[in-house]
Parts: C-alpha cells; sequence; structure tokens
C-alpha cells in the first residue's frame, strides 16, 4: 500500500468507494507495482479479495506483500485471499488428457475460442462463499484484482470474450455484491496505419469505457532516467451520477518498499 | 501444484522446488554453478558472459526465461547460446538443446573452450584504487590527489568472480563435452504434424516437460535450456512470414506454458528469436512482455553503421528490452541505455558506449513519437515542443 498513491486517490483502507471497477493499464512501461498496492491495500482493509495471478506465482506476490506489510500465506489460510495460480496450473491444464472437465477456470488454455466461462464461474463461486461462511469470519465487500487480462490475447482467446467476461464480472461485483474490481492490461504501441483487430489497445479501449477510475503507466516522454520512472495518469471517470472526466499527471519512482508519487518536474533529483 | 502427475512419467509428482523460496533456513541451495542474488536472494546462475551477467542484474535467476532477439545474420545471438550451454557444461548442469536449422549436435560441436587458468590472464578494472608505487609508471605527478580515487570503468564487469571465461577459436575438449549430460531436440527428425501450434503442443508434451521434471525430481541440479531461433519458419511457424499469421499465438502460448514450467523447477531457458523477420509489431511485444529478461542484438556487419567512426571498436549494439521484477517491486535499473557490444577471442564485452556530442550543423533531429492517453475524445498530443 502506498501511501502517497492513497492521499492522490482519496481513499484509505478504512473508507474507501465501493462497487468501483479501477482499470490499471501500461504502454511499453510495467504497472504491476500498482497490483501490488492493491492487494495489500484491500487485504488491510479486511475486504474478501479474489486473486487472478496468470503471469507470476504466487511466491513472487507473497514476497513482495511481505514487505508492503501483509502475509499473503495468512491471508489465503484464513480465507480471506483466493488465489489463482495461472501461470504453474496451465502446464498441467494443457498437458492432462481428459477433456470432460469443460468448465474448469483454466480451460481457455486448452480451447481458448470456447471463452472465459470457467473462469466466471470460479469467480463468482469464490466471492459468494463468502456469504455462507463460517460464523466468525465477516469479510468486507469482495474484491477482484486481476494481474494481467492481455496475456489471455497471448493464449488465443478473442477480444470480445475477454470484454464478455469482464462485463460479467462487472454486473456480479460492482452492481451485485457491491465490491471492486481492479485489472491490469498491458498495451502495445499504437501503429498508425495498422488498425489492430484484435489487439490489446481495442481491449483497453473497451475497459476504460466501463470503468470508473483509469490508471496508465508509462515511460517519461522525454525519454529514459534512472530516478523518475515513468509517469501515471490518473482519469477519474463516471461516478454514480456525477460524470467527471478530470485527468491529473504524476511522476513516480518505484523503491524497494513502495514508489512515491510526485507531480511533475518536482522529482527529488531535480530539486 | 501438488497434484501427482499421472501418463508416462508414472508416479513422479511435481516436488516442492520452487526456486522462489525465501532462504532463511540456514542450510543453503549449493548447486554448483549458482550463488544468491545480493539485491533479492534470487538463486542466480552465470550466462556464460560476465559482461551479460553484470547488465542483467547479476546473472540468470533459476525459474526465469532470457529472451536473446537474434540480430540479422544469427551470428552473434548463435554465440550467446553456445556460452550459456558452454557455462553450464562447466558448471555441470544438464542442458537441453533444441533446434530446428542445424543439428543439435553441431552446435556442441561448436562450444568454445573455457580457459582454464585465466586468473592471471584477465586483468578485469574493478574499480579498486591502485596503490602509487615509486617503480608503478602509473603514478600520477601532477594530478596526485586523483591517485587514490578508483578508476572510472567502461567494461561491465561484476567484482565477484562468477562465471568462466571462453577462448572462441577453440572449441571444447570432447571429453568436457561428453561429461555433461545433455538432452537434444532437432525439429526435423520429428515427425512432421501439420499446424504449428498442436506442433509446439507434441514438442511440450514428448521432451520438454518429463525433462523438466525428470530434473527435478533426482538430484538437485539446474537445467539449462537452450531454444534456438524459436519462431522461425523451420519450426513450422508462420509469425515470421506474414503480417497477420494464421497461428500467431502458437508461439505466445509455448512461452507462456515454458515458463510456466519453469518457475516449478530448477531451469533456466534461453530462447533466441529472429526477431527482424516479425513484421507484426504487437507479436513481438507480446513475446518480449511473456519473457522475463529480453535482450535484443544488433550487429553492425552489412549495415551503414559498420563504417561510421562512432562504432568503430564495436561489433554491435546491445539493447536491454526488459527487465524482470522478480520477488521485489523494484528492479535492477541501469543507469544507462547505450550499451555496445565487442567479441574479442576471449571474451565478449559489452560496455557502456559514450557518444562523443554531435555538434555538425547537419544533424538529424528525431521527431518524438505523438503520445495519445488512453481513449476517449480528447487525445492530447505530446509534442515535444508542448508548453
Amino acid at each position: 500500500m502506498f501511501p502517497e498513491l492513497n492521499s492522490i486517490l482519496n481513499s484509505t483502507p478504512d473508507s474507501f468507494k465501493s462497487s468501483d471497477f479501477i482499470l490499471v493499464s501500461d504502454r511499453r512501461a510495467d504497472a504491476s507495482f500498482l497490483i501490488h498496492h492493491y492487494l495489500s491495500f484491500y487485504l488491510r482493509a479486511g475486504c474478501k479479495v479474489c486473486f487472478l495471478g496468470l503471469v507470476q506465482s504466487f511466491s513472487h506476490y507473497s514476497a513482495v506483500s511481505q514487505r508492503l506489510g501483509v502475509s499473503l500465506a495468512q491471508a489465503r489460510e484464513k480465507g480471506q485471499l483466493v488465489f489463482l495460480e495461472g501461470l504453474k496450473d496451465s502446464v498441467g491444464v494443457l498437458l492432462q488428457e481428459d477433456t470432460s472437465q469443460e468448465t474448469q477456470p483454466l480451460s481457455y488454455v486448452r480451447s481458448p475460442g470456447a471463452g472465459l466461462e470457467g473462469l466466471f464461474r470460479f469467480v463468482e463461486c469464490s466471492m459468494r462463499q463468502s456469504g455462507d461462511g463460517d460464523a466468525g469470519e465477516s469479510w468486507g465487500p469482495p474484491v477482484l484484482l486481476i494481474d494481467d487480462l492481455s496475456v489471455l490475447l497471448s493464449l488465443g482467446v478473442s477480444v470480445g470474450a475477454i470484454l464478455d467476461f469482464t462485463l460479467y464480472c462487472q454486473a456480479t461485483m460492482c452492481s451485485e455484491l457491491q465490491g471492486n474490481m481492479v485489472i491490469l492490461v498491458r498495451c502495445e504501441e499504437e501503429d498508425a496505419d495498422d488498425v489492430d483487430e484484435e489487439g490489446s489497445n481495442l481491449l483497453q479501449r473497451g475497459l476504460v469505457h466501463q470503468c470508473n477510475l483509469a490508471l496508465h503507466v508509462e515511460g517519461l516522454p522525454t525519454g529514459y532516467c534512472r530516478d523518475i520512472h515513468g509517469q501515471m495518469e490518473v482519469w477519474w471517470r463516471q461516478r454514480g451520477e456525477n460524470i467527471y472526466n478530470q485527468r491529473k499527471i504524476f511522476h513516480f519512482k518505484v523503491h524497494d518498499k513502495g514508489a512515491s508519487f510526485f507531480a511533475r518536474g518536482t522529482s527529488s533529483a531535480v530539486l | 501444484m501438488a497434484a501427482p502427475v499421472r501418463g508416462m512419467a508414472g508416479s513422479i509428482s511435481i516436488g516442492n522446488t520452487t526456486s522462489f523460496q525465501k532462504k532463511t533456513r540456514s542450510k543453503l541451495v549449493s548447486i554448483p554453478g549458482t550463488r544468491p542474488s545480493v539485491q533479492n536472494g534470487q538463486l542466480l546462475v552465470s550466462s556464460g558472459v560476465s559482461s551479460l551477467d553484470y547488465v542483467i542484474g547479476g546473472g540468470l535467476a533459476v525459474g526465469t526465461l532470457l529472451l536473446v532477439e537474434e540480430d540479422r545474420y544469427d551470428s552473434y545471438s548463435r554465440m550467446l547460446l553456445k556460452y550459456f550451454l558452454a557455462e553450464g557444461v562447466v558448471c555441470g548442469h544438464e542442458l537441453f538443446l533444441a533446434s530446428a536449422r542445424d543439428h543439435p549436435d553441431q552446435i556442441m560441436q561448436e562450444l568454445p573452450s573455457p580457459i582454464v587458468d585465466d586468473v592471471a590472464g584477465m586483468k578485469i578494472s574493478e574499480g579498486q584504487s591502485q596503490p602509487s608505487d615509486p617503480e608503478n609508471p602509473d603514478t600520477m605527478k601532477i594530478a596526485w590527489r586523483y591517485q587514490n580515487q578508483p578508476k572510472v570503468q567502461i567494461a561491465l564487469a561484476s567484482s565477484v568472480r562468477f562465471g568462466h571465461y571462453y577462448d572462441v577459436s577453440k572449441t571444447m575438449e570432447p571429453e568436457l563435452r561428453q561429461a555433461a549430460k545433455c538432452h537434444s531436440f532437432y525439429q526435423l527428425q520429428e515427425t512432421p504434424v501439420t499446424t504449428g501450434s498442436s506442433l509446439i503442443k507434441v514438442f511440450v508434451k514428448t521432451s520438454l516437460y518429463f525433462q523438466v521434471l525428470a530434473s527435478a525430481s533426482k538430484v538437485r541440479n539446474v537445467l539449462r535450456l537452450g531454444l534456438h531461433s524459436l519462431g522461425s519458419v523451420l519450426w513450422g511457424d508462420d509469425v515470421c512470414c506474414k503480417d497477420n499469421p494464421a497461428h500467431c499465438h502458437a508461439l505466445t502460448t509455448f512461452l507462456y506454458i515454458l515458463r510456466g514450467l519453469l518457475r516449478t523447477s530448477l531451469s533456466v531457458a534461453m530462447v533466441t528469436v529472429p526477431s527482424h523477420l516479425i513484421q507484426n509489431r504487437a507479436v513481438m511485444g507480446r513475446i518480449i512482455r511473456l519473457s522475463d529478461t529480453a535482450i535484443a542484438l544488433e550487429s553492425f556487419k552489412g549495415s551503414e553503421k559498420e563504417t561510421n567512426p562512432l562504432y568503430k571498436d564495436y561489433h554491435g549494439l546491445l539493447h536491454v528490452r526488459q527487465l524482470p521484477r522478480l520477488n521485489c517491486l523494484s528492479c535492477e535499473v541501469p543507469d544507462t541505455k547505450d550499451l555496445a557490444f565487442k567479441l574479442k577471442r576471449k571474451q565478449f564485452t559489452i560496455e557502456r558506449l559514450h557518444l562523443p556530442p554531435d555538434l555538425s550543423e547537419t544533424v538529424s533531429r528525431v521527431s518524438k513519437t505523438e503520445l495519445a492517453a488512453g481513449c476517449g475524445t480528447t487525445a492530447t498530443g505530446n509534442k515535444h515542443l508542448d508548453f
């Protein structure tokens, strides 16, 4: 959890907006540090978190969260965190012989054309279980975190299927269960003359229209800098009845134990 | 992942051999040829080139995938692959080599021979101060106050010796080579399959998967995988010949599955991809993001840069496309991205390229690309004269 980011977005683990769909995207940069922020943020807030880790292993997130002060192993044991180990389990799914279980969460690895229904059922099932859990545990609103939705494009899933999946998730998580959703999408560089029909840019545009808050991470337009790792654009979009459309750009630097955000031109290396 | 694997492997279960565990207990994993990283305790192996180890943050982390974008004639990327395999032979690691163009045995026969007594021979400037000696001709007479300052090093090399040096003009002794366990996969010898995607599935199913599993269950040793020219036409993939390849996700699915396999075992993979043949920029971007470390080689051979006086000492440029963030938030950020390499007989050096300021009147000013922020009706560009 990054305190400076909390003050920029005006949210703390004690008071944050519900029914929020936050889209984290990047272009030629790495925005995964924001996913670590949200993971520790929502675990601290006491929410029930469903994390789809499609690109890294559990131990990676666990090691980073340790530095941010949250223990993922404990959260998983207590039932607060449901972690889908996408990267490692997909190997087994691809190579297993029986095709009987088509609605497994990772069935898209074998048959990418069939869509993401299995994945959605997994999310829905793990989130609804909080209602009829044990008497001693009552977690906060459910939260869905997806680390890297755009890797599904690399596996052959179509953009339409992914957008359907996010729409179903939004309807269930945000509207029905009053929970939050944070999705990371990694984009390519825009090719001016090449209209990318099946690309991650199309996916990102579709998701930005659905979201409430868009955080876009890019490198600095002036080139590579060792002390400022990039710029992050915060776009406050529609929120209930109000239509905001307010954008701000911040520079950031990622440390070992966090990230610091500052207004453009106020980096400590410069001042 | 604790489910036992059925099938040809019998009752081998995937043991708990993930390499990303914190080594807080006293028993350290003592596999020859590896060392823990100073940043985050990752287990590192050397890539065979000490300058490259320095550039990518100390070495290759076990369980990760190194992607090398080939240079135009595949000379230096092939050299890097041979260094990688030779380092595996010298350290006693297991090897797995897959190629489509040349037979793996041929590549193995071309491995450079290690320089055994190189402690006296190699002079690596480690940035330590030299004591001033009356007989030492380097004693400064005028700027003597700067005598004890550390020497600025342009050759990138780590101070701790990790990895070996190789003599490119000689090939490795057959005895040394045969002492290493090497598995190979030659694409042209396998039974032909119809489409590219099922080819890759067959490949994964038969050779790779069980080699990796087998290595994980026996004596703990690192398995080095070298995959040469993946994505080229000889692998049955059309990603290099068409703008919109029919099975463009065959290669990316394979890389995803490969990385998943690597994470569950003590293996390191080096994959070379002929990126100059891949026309679709989006696919290349995806391939880079699916690997952990990505570098690109650009050789000057045959291009107009060969005669450029700025580059006369070097054989090519090295671009670091991506560095991994493993078990930590921040990665090893290099202080400069202008790197050039040269291949000498005894060393493959990567150095910082110091370009003198170009003050001529005909200097070309590269216009900065327009930035389009996200989506939406207002496309705000960011030209370099934006106030």
